[in-house]
Order: C-alpha cells, then sequence, then structure tokens
C-alpha cells in the first residue's frame, strides 16, 4: 500500500523550477531517507506531500487523497522547525493543542516520558536548550498514532547522544510498523535509519533504491595513494589532499590503476576502497549531467 | 467549533503570557480618559457618558488595529504557523480563534475605562444601556478587525507596527473620539462621517445615551465594512498563495 506518492510532479516558484518531474512512492512500512543538498528540492517535495503548497503539474496523494484535504492528514505526523515553537507556551500546552486535533492521541505524560521531557512538561518551549526543543519538535510528529511520519532534517544541531536518542525513537516507530520519510544532510542518519535512499539534486531524484544500491549504482571508489605530483587523469570526479596522500575519487578504479601505471607515476601505498555514502552522493551530485552518468532505479 | 475555541484558547495564552501586549491596548484609552475625560467632563453626567462611550471606541479601535495588524503580521514570520496547517484540520479554526481571542482581548482592553468611567466620572448609564452597549462593542470591532487583517495579512511585522501606529491616531482624532459629539473643531465635524470611526462611536453613543445617530455616518460605516471586507479578504488570499499554493 502506497502511503505518499508523487507523480511527475513539477513546482516552480516564480522563474525557479524547484521540482522537475518527480516520481517518489512511500510505500507503508517503509523508513525512506531523502538526501540532497540545499537546493535540490527535499523540502519542496516534504511541503507538497504534506498539504502546504500544491504543485504546479502532476500529482501528490496522501493516503491515497489530496494532501491538501486536513481528512487525508488524520494519520500524518510533521515535525514543526524547532524554531517555530510558541515560545510563551508551556512544553505541555504546546503538547495539549496539537493533541487538541487528533481523535486518539498518545497521552502527554507517556510521549514526553517516551522523548525525555517529562521534567521540562511546565517550561515555557522558549527557555528549553536547542536539543529539548528538537525532541519536543519531533514527539509533536508521533502524538496522533501517525500511520506516516514526515521528518525533515529531525536532527539538525543536535550533540551526538540527542541524535542518537532520537534515532531509537525513530526505530521503534519503524518496528511497530510505521512509515517514515526523512529528510537529511547527515548522511550519517541515513546510513544508520533508512533502507531505502532518495538522492535529490537540482529538482530531481538522481537515484532511489538500497543505500549499498546507490552506492554501487555509482560504483564510485576511492584510490588513496602517496606520489609528488600527478598527471591529469580521466575519470576522476573529486581529488583531495590530507596527511600527505592523495584520495582521488572515481567510477573507475581499475581503469584508474592502469592508467597511472601507464602514465609512469612514481606512486606508494595504493589503496581502493568503496566510498561512504558521501562521497557516492558527491559524485552523483557534483557532475553536471547527472541524469546521463545515473541511470535512475525504479522499483 | 471546538477546535476554533482550542486555537482561541492557545492564542490568548500566548498574549497573557506577554503582559505588556494586554497593557498597550488598554494603555491610551485609559490614560486618555485620566487626563481628559475625569478633569473637564468628570462632574457632567451626560458629558462623561459621551466620552466614556467614545473612549471605549477608542479601545475598541487600538486594540483591534494592533492585535491583528500586528499580531498577524508576527504570526505570518512564525514557521509554527505553516506547521498548524499540516494538523488534520482547515486554516479556519486558526482564523476563527484569531477573531474570537480578539473579541475577549477588546473587552479586557477596555475595561479600565470602563472602571475609571464608573468610579471617577458621573456617567452613568442603565443596565438595559449596558448591555446594549457591550453588544454594540463586538458589532464596531468588525471593521477594524477588518483593517486590522488587511493590515497583518499585506505587510512584513516591521512594517505594520508603523502602518498601525499612523492609522490609529488620524482616525481617532478625525472621527471626533478625542471631543464630544457637538464641540468639534469644524475641520473635524466636515470629515468625521466619512471614517469609520464616527460610525462606530455614534452607534456607541446611541447605544448608551439617548444620542440618535447621523445616518451619513452609518452609511459610510456600511460603505467602510465593505471595502475592508474587500481589503481582507484580497491581502488573505494574496499570502495564502504566496506561502500556501
Amino acid at each position: 500500500m502506497i502511503l505518499a506518492r508523487a507523480d511527475q510532479v513539477t513546482r516552480r516558484y516564480g522563474d525557479v523550477l524547484a521540482l522537475d518531474g518527480v516520481d517518489l512512492a512511500v510505500r507503508a512500512g517503509e523508513l525512506v531517507g531523502l538526501l540532497g543538498p540545499n537546493g535540490a528540492g527535499k523540502s519542496t517535495l516534504i511541503n507538497l506531500l504534506v498539504g502546504l503548497r500544491r504543485p504546479t503539474a502532476g500529482r501528490v496523494e496522501l493516503f491515497g487523497g489530496d494532501p491538501r484535504d486536513p481528512a487525508s492528514r488524520r494519520q500524518l505526523g510533521v515535525t514543526p522547525q524547532e524554531t517555530g515553537l510558541p515560545g510563551t507556551l508551556r512544553v505541555g500546552e504546546v503538547v495539549d493543542f496539537v493533541a487538541a486535533h487528533y481523535s486518539d492521541p498518545v497521552p502527554k505524560a507517556e510521549l514526553l516520558d517516551r522523548f525525555g521531557l517529562t521534567e521540562q512538561v511546565k517550561r515555557q518551549s522558549g527557555g528549553l536548550s536547542g536539543g529539548q526543543r528538537r525532541r519536543l519538535a519531533v514527539a509533536l510528529a508521533f502524538l496522533g498514532r501517525p500511520r506516516l511520519v514526515v521528518l525533515d532534517e529531525p536532527t539538525t544541531g543536535l550533540d551526538v547522544e540527542a541524535r542518537h536518542t532520537l534515532w531509537e525513537q525513530i526505530r521503534a516507530f519503524h518496528a511497530q510498523g510505521g512509515t517514515v520519510l526523512l529528510s537529511s544532510h547527515y548522511l550519517e542518519e541515513v546510513e544508520a535509519l533508512a533502507q531505502r535512499v532518495v538522492v535529490m539534486g537540482r529538482g530531481r531524484v538522481l537515484a532511489d533504491d538500497t543505500v549499498g544500491a546507490v552506492r554501487d549504482i555509482v560504483g564510485v571508489r576511492r584510490v588513496s595513494l602517496v606520489a609528488d605530483t600527478l598527471p591529469p587523469l580521466p575519470g576522476v570526479v573529486n581529488t583531495a589532499h590530507a596527511d600527505g596522500r592523495t584520495h582521488l575519487l572515481t567510477t573507475d578504479a581499475d581503469q584508474l590503476v592502469r592508467d597511472l601505471v601507464a602514465a609512469g607515476v612514481a606512486f606508494r601505498d595504493l589503496e581502493v576502497r568503496p566510498t561512504s555514502l558521501e562521497e557516492a552522493f558527491l559524485a552523483i551530485t557534483a557532475d553536471d549531467r547527472p541524469a546521463a552518468n545515473v541511470p535512475e532505479v525504479t522499483r | 467549533m471546538t477546535l476554533a475555541l482550542v486555537h482561541a484558547r492557545y492564542q490568548l495564552l500566548e498574549i497573557v503570557r506577554i503582559p505588556v501586549a494586554v497593557f498597550g491596548s488598554a494603555f491610551f484609552p485609559a490614560a486618555a480618559m485620566l487626563f481628559f475625560v475625569v478633569p473637564f467632563a468628570g462632574d457632567d453626567r451626560v458629558g462623561a457618558t459621551y466620552a466614556t462611550a467614545a473612549m471605549v471606541t477608542f479601545s475598541v479601535l487600538t486594540a483591534n488595529i494592533f492585535q491583528y495588524g500586528v499580531g498577524v503580521a508576527e504570526d505570518r514570520d512564525q514557521p509554527w504557523n505553516p506547521y498548524t496547517r499540516t494538523l488534520p484540520a482547515g486554516p479556519a479554526p486558526r482564523l476563527a480563534g484569531r477573531i474570537l481571542a480578539g473579541l475577549v482581548l477588546t473587552y479586557v482592553s477596555m475595561l479600565p475605562v470602563v472602571v475609571i468611567a464608573a468610579v471617577a466620572t458621573a456617567a452613568r448609564v442603565t443596565p438595559a444601556q449596558f448591555l446594549l452597549a457591550l453588544a454594540t462593542v463586538a458589532v464596531i470591532s468588525v471593521p477594524f478587525t477588518l483593517m486590522g487583517l488587511a493590515i497583518g495579512y499585506s505587510l512584513p511585522s516591521k512594517a505594520a507596527i508603523v502602518v498601525a501606529q499612523i492609522v490609529f491616531f488620524p482616525l481617532a482624532f478625525g472621527g471626533g473620539l478625542l471631543s464630544g459629539p457637538d464641540d468639534a473643531p469644524g475641520f473635524i465635524k466636515a470629515i468625521a462621517p466619512y471614517l469609520p470611526t464616527r460610525g462606530a462611536v455614534e452607534l456607541m453613543w446611541a447605544a448608551s445615551t439617548d444620542w440618535r445617530p447621523d445616518p451619513r455616518a452609518l452609511v459610510s460605516l456600511v460603505v467602510w465594512v465593505a471595502v475592508l471586507a474587500a481589503l481582507a479578504a484580497w491581502a488573505y488570499r494574496r499570502d495564502e498563495g504566496r506561502r500556501f499554493s
């Protein structure tokens, strides 16, 4: 069953093309990571799916209906931006206010306990620490017992411990059958949580597959070596120097090594390793013609 | 409908937590009451009643223009507002709640004026006049609510504060709220019937005294309500279109 769907969705803001023919389907029980640099169209896509915006062309669906119809949003949970919490309201009041919109909300004490906010119930949300505000914002997404939770960069600005606490909550929700669409620019976060990753760039879906498969699609390998000078090498998408070593990202490590040998480069300590998702991601989005190089995978 | 009450309740809570906001809209009319009405017309039962009704109108004007003009503009800057649009309710409960909260605050902000009038002046109304005046406050809130919404939905918050301040004083003075019904300066007598404040205060006078309202002022009040409603609706739709379409 598909809970959220974008079908050939295009969205313009004046002259700016924010989304360009995007297809996405989030099925019940999935935990989908939405990955991309700023301006890739992640937030626009999320705004369309939660009913804040209308597509310029194409169709969006939420639980089979129009997301702009309030009835379609009964089983949806969304996180407000933490800076947007009404600062003068107490934590308990913010929870009560949002709970009034749902027929069967999670009891306040239970929700606050799950997110470690029990002691803050009487505090005004403006007086919370950044981490507490973020936890409250994420907690609100789970308040209405949603089937689908949409989290737009849920752990931005959190320290490691707070991030892992939130991850536990997201994993627990997913383990009980909940569906999650989560955008992040922490690649570590998507790798840690998501089974499926959708990479966006310049308003398009560049790749849509499992975390492992996205790495393989790109096929980027890191060739690392020590050398004084290197000739220009074809197929290198990124070059970095660190600790006296040169790191080359390439889509064809075998050919690169052959080129190095053929060029007579005096290198030593050669290493060839698979890349992290972050490196793969940089390689896809850095390319000028992503669609030509990266096959768009449909499942 | 219950959701509108929930929204009203939390908007009032937000406002009450910063009491200066309530104090602000109650201050001007109360101060004007103390400085102008009590010393000059305090002993004159008829004059003091007229002046009190005018000050009540003044507080309706300021409370609504500032609450909606500045409040809505500030709200639009907050990401909390779009978040509430993702909850399973449309924009209507929030707007209805805002108007309910605005009405409550309007009544609260005129309390000092009424208390000062009762304690420190000879102004008196019958219970029937009092109840009629109470209902009239809700009626004359309409044009100023619409004016505030038009300002709040069309301008960024910093501009809204300035416009609200610029608009309210000429309206109060030009409408004759700061002078008696018959002893206003000549140019105010000339322009007053064409300002919404005049129609409003004429209604308040008619409710609380045996004043017979000027039909010109009432007709122009109706015209103002129509124009301001169109303006508020236009500003609201334009804002919806920019942020939610």
